[in-house]
């Protein structure tokens, strides 16, 4: 429950942050772009190429505030976007909570690879030089949902709604780690991240509960067969493996010097 | 039991695929009504669209609340910012807080610079409805002339003879376009029911009249006939015989 918790605790502390005007000294602005204690800028990278590729131009302010969050995500925190900050996560783990629940077995008719997002994600940034328009950012429903919950409007509830119902009764996790151009984004730039989730084959009794409960199975190919740490950028670092495992055969290990050579 | 859950299960499935399935047809149904007047800077609507990141800094940075951020039922413009005059106009800010917090240059940072200025701001264009203005039908009212910040400049006052009454003149507001800002201070303080004047985009509104015409009280314009062949090309062949060819037009 810990990194749950915090977790939440996180991703709520942000859109808090932005959200709320009595907070705006702290932050102003949303998840695209941000301004935080009045000095520094943040910015989405991925939107800022497509901004880029649309515009053929670039901008100081939002150039540095991109590099910054592609900096800290690509050395140190991997794709922890996708389970500490998106709040996309909020709706698409409930989304996984009431499938498990109810045991929804997964649509025949919808199967999606698990690298059609890099496929969106190209999609993306061609279209958008294309069309001089940041193509995904017109139709992000991460940018729809973040922004309703920031400037406190109700519309976003539908696309919310509509999310839940995608990843809930049409294919698991379909959303985040399947569709997401963003989340495809940020496991391409972050496969050389420091935070790493190192297994520990001696530890590990295969009840494969971590496997089970891994919103990226893939990644996890290592358990119960040796000791290593999970090098694929696609883990979104939301430690429920961690959470999940009674040997500790799993932890968070920042730098993981052995497995870099 | 067990079919009874699954029942309920297949049930609530559908339920909630056909609400999301005619919410998105809503979605695209619904998609591009009505225009967007847009913040100072963001008159060139293709690179403004282009650089927008949608991050709501302008409309934070606004201190009269004008901003807001367009929502899903507008994409694909959906997050970025627009006003509606007639609720909140833009009151045309000295040092304009809205550019100076854009990160993306979307509002052009240009008319930060000293000798821009909000005066030279294109947002739209106000567009009076003489069918409606009560100062055209003899009312004295000068609600918008009055509020508008560049008044006599954007918004003047014409005097006319009032025909009907063959004593009192006729006020009428007369909008410059080549002045006015699109600010839409004129269309807040109009007194009829609905805005008798209006902002509107100024794609909506500007024609051009092309490059044929030379203005004859333009000298650099007269130039431009200098070296201009004048001389007449007519097919005589075609004008005699289009009736035997079939060339009717
Ligand atoms: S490997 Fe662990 S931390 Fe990474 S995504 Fe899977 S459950 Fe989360
Ligand atoms: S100039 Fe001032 S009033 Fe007008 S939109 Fe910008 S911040 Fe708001
Ligand atoms: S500040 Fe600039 S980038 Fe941000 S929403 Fe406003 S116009 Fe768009
Ligand atoms: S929009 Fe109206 S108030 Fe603003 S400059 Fe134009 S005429 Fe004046």
């Amino acid at each position: 429950m810990r990194y749950l918790l915090l977790r939440r605790a996180v991703q709520l502390g942000i859109l808090a942050c932005l959200g709320f005007s009595s907070l705006d000294f702290i932050a102003k602005g949303d998840l695209s772009s941000s301004v935080w204690f009045d000095t520094i800028p943040l910015s989405d990278p991925f939107a800022f190429l497509q901004i880029v590729l649309a515009s053929l131009s670039i901008d100081a302010a939002v150039l540095s505030g991109a590099l910054i969050i592609a900096f800290v995500y690509a050395v140190f925190l991997g794709r922890a976007f996708c389970a500490w900050v998106c709040p996309i996560n909020l709706i698409t783990d409930l989304a996984a909570f009431v499938r498990k629940k109810f045991g929804f077995k997964s649509s025949k008719f919808v199967i999606l690879h698990k690298n059609l997002r890099y496929l969106v994600l190209i999609l993306c940034l061609v279209l958008s030089f294309a069309l001089s328009l940041p193509v995904f950012e017109s139709i992000s429903y991460i940018g729809i949902v973040q922004r309703g919950i920031i400037f406190g409007s109700v519309s976003w509830l539908f696309v919310a709604f509509v999310i839940f119902c995608i990843d809930s009764f049409l294919s698991p996790r379909a959303i985040c780690s399947h569709f997401c151009p963003l989340g495809a984004f940020y496991a391409l730039i972050s496969r050389f991240a420091l935070l790493k989730v190192k297994h520990k084959a001696q530890n590990c009794t295969k009840c494969y509960k971590c496997i089970e409960i891994c919103p990226e199975k893939q990644v996890l190919f290592m358990v119960g067969k040796e000791s290593k740490s999970v090098s694929s950028g696609e883990c979104i670092r939301c430690g429920r493996c961690i959470e999940v495992c009674d040997d500790d055969a799993l932890v968070f290990n920042i730098l993981d010097l052995r497995s870099k050579k | 039991m067990k079919n009874r859950r699954e029942f309920m299960q297949t049930g609530f499935k559908a339920l909630c695929l056909c609400a999301s399935g005619g919410f998105l047809a809503t979605l695209a149904l619904k998609a591009d009504e009505g225009y967007f007047l847009r913040p100072p800077g963001a008159e060139d609507e293709k690179r403004f669209l282009s650089l927008c990141i949608r991050c709501g800094l302008c409309v934070k940075a606004c201190p009269y609340d004008t901003l807001k951020l367009a929502s899903v039922f507008d994409s694909p413009k959906n997050g970025t910012p627009f006003f509606e005059a007639r609720k909140t106009p833009c009151y045309l800010c000295e040092d304009i807080p809205c550019i100076r917090e854009c990160p993306t240059n979307a509002l052009d940072h240009q008319y930060l610079e000293r000798e821009k200025g909000v005066l030279e701001l294109k947002m739209g264009i106000a567009i009076l409805d003489s069918a409606s203005c009560v100062a055209h039908w003899g009312v004295q009212c000068d609600a918008c002339y009055r509020a508008c910040p560049l008044i006599d400049k954007a918004l003047k006052l014409e005097l006319k003879r009032n025909e009907r009454t063959a004593k009192h003149a006729f006020l009428l507001p007369v909008v410059d376009h080549e002045v006015c800002v699109g600010c839409g201070l004129c269309e807040r303080a109009c007194i009829t029911e609905e805005p008798a004047i209006r902002v509107l985009p100024r794609e909506y509104v500007l024609g051009r009249a092309g490059t044929n015409y030379v203005k004859g009280w333009d000298k650099q314009d007269e130039q431009r006939l200098k070296d201009a062949d004048t001389s007449k090309k007519n097919e005589q062949n075609k004008a005699r015989d289009y009736l035997n060819s079939e060339d009717l037009l």
